[in-house]
């Protein structure tokens, strides 16, 4: 079997070490940086990033883990769908075990709800036609790398006159809540954007975070010398005072973006106003389908009122989100609340801040 | 929740392809991406090819890690 090439040059010690010592002989501000995506914050994690920093560079983990960021309000709405006569709900897999404000999908699946985890999108349209009888709601959570899959699951669901499939939205694209964080005054040196996100959207997007707050943002890849490599050009960037958008992921990510991929999101949805666990709504960072494939929208098909409930007691998971305080100022952190029995959102996936510290924890 | 996976192109057919990850071969839909090539890597989310994967760029960033570490000198004025 060929290997992905270069795989090994990206994680060889060496290299991680010389570039570490790049940082550190260059870095002289104190710096805050944020990573928005919930790959960066695993691999932050996995490869040991934050020991090969200087005490000068604090690294934060944000918004970026879509199952995380979504709120309670939706979890409860999916749940109240499911309970329905007819209906089969169809999820990716973290969202089951997010707990609403009294049940989770997966507590709901045991008292006989029909629940089924997807790997894709165009899987429960699979679903839908092989059960003619019955309602299937897929859960379309995500950034703009899932947002484009909806899109065409959409799409081809139209074609094919599917009667019985529709999504229930809780898409969100990136760049409002970047700028809400730093509305809300918590300091930001520079951003570690994510990469596949910017690998659909493109670069445009971030310029005007470098124009109206003059915050350095670096494009990174995933491996451990990218996100090194990354820190590093944000770095240069903030010593010599000149912020700009840069790609370091240049193998995947082009300034103008998928195209086709963002042709198909304008095509399905409209930006709208969004609720973000943590934050309340946020203007303009979400996606609705668009009147034209109204009929695949759940929010419409089952039009129900819901109210917002408080967070469960203790769980600081929506300043976690912010960046205002990390895992381990949680006091029910790796007590109560652990992956196999999660209190909050950010112990539920692994992408979430408080799951990938607990799983990398010494 | 479905993270981005480089995965090898093994076969094309239609909007259809056979990805490699790791030995195991997966199905992916490649309708996001203009010409798709047995051979080609390709970034795998959530069923679907987002991206291409750019070898002549991925051995730019290789030379650009080598780079880094000879602007010591450069860089020590800036300090
Ligand atoms: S450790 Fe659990 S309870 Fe604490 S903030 Fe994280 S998710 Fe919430």
């Amino acid at each position: 079997m060929k290997k992905i090439p270069y795989i090994d040059v990206y994680r060889d010690q060496t290299l991680l070490k010389d570039i570490s010592s790049r940082i550190h002989a260059i870095s002289k501000k104190e710096v805050q940086f944020m990573e928005v995506c919930g790959g960066h914050t695993m691999a932050i994690h996995q490869f040991g990033i934050r020991q090969m920093l200087p005490p000068t560079i604090k690294l934060l983990s944000g918004p970026g883990c879509p199952v995380c960021v979504t709120s309670r309000i939706y979890i409860d709405k999916a749940i109240r769908i499911g309970q329905m006569k007819d209906v089969i709900i169809t999820t990716y897999g973290d969202l089951i075990r997010v707990p609403g404000s009294s049940s989770s999908l997966e507590r709901e699946r045991g008292n006989g709800m029909d629940v089924r985890m997807v790997y894709s999108a165009m899987d429960a349209v699979v679903i839908a036609r092989e059960n003619p009888t019955r309602q299937v709601v897929f859960l379309g959570i995500g950034f703009e790398t899932t947002a484009p899959a909806s899109a065409i699951t959409i799409i081809e669901a139209k074609k094919s006159g599917l009667v019985n499939f529709s999504l229930l939205s809780a898409h969100k694209v990136m760049p409002p809540v970047m700028q809400q964080l730093i509305h809300e005054g918590i300091r930001i040196n520079g951003y570690i954007a994510p990469g596949h996100v910017s690998a659909i959207t493109g670069t445009r997007m971030y310029q005007p975070i470098v124009e109206n707050f003059h915050i350095p943002v670096v494009v990174s890849g995933f491996e451990a010398a990218d996100i090194l490599h990354s820190i590093l050009l944000l770095v240069r960037q903030v010593e010599s005072g000149t912020p700009r958008v840069e790609v370091q992921y240049k193998r995947v990510v082009k300034s103008e973006g998928n195209t086709i991929a963002q042709e198909r999101m304008r095509q399905v949805f409209s930006p709208a106003d969004e609720p973000w666990r943590g934050f309340g709504v946020i203007p303009e960072s979400g996606l609705r389908i668009r009147k034209a494939f109204s009929t695949f929208d759940a929010d419409l098909r089952f039009p129900l009122k819901m109210k917002e409930s408080p967070e469960p007691k203790g769980c600081i998971c929506g300043n976690i989100l912010k960046g205002l305080q990390a895992p381990a100022d949680c006091r029910l952190f790796a007590k109560k609340c652990t992956p196999d029995d999660p209190v909050g959102a950010c112990m539920v996936s692994s992408e979430g801040a408080c799951a990938a510290a607990y799983k990398y924890a010494t | 929740m479905c993270l981005g996976v480089p995965a090898k192109v093994i076969s094309v057919d239609g909007n259809m392809a056979g990805v490699e990850i790791g030995g195991v071969t997966y199905q992916a839909r490649i309708d996001l991406l203009d010409e798709v090539l047995p051979g080609d890597y390709v970034i795998l989310h959530a069923g679907f090819a987002i991206e291409k994967v750019d070898e002549a760029e991925a051995a730019e960033t290789i030379r650009l890690f080598k780079e880094v570490l000879s602007m010591e000198d450069q860089e020590k004025d800036i300090d």
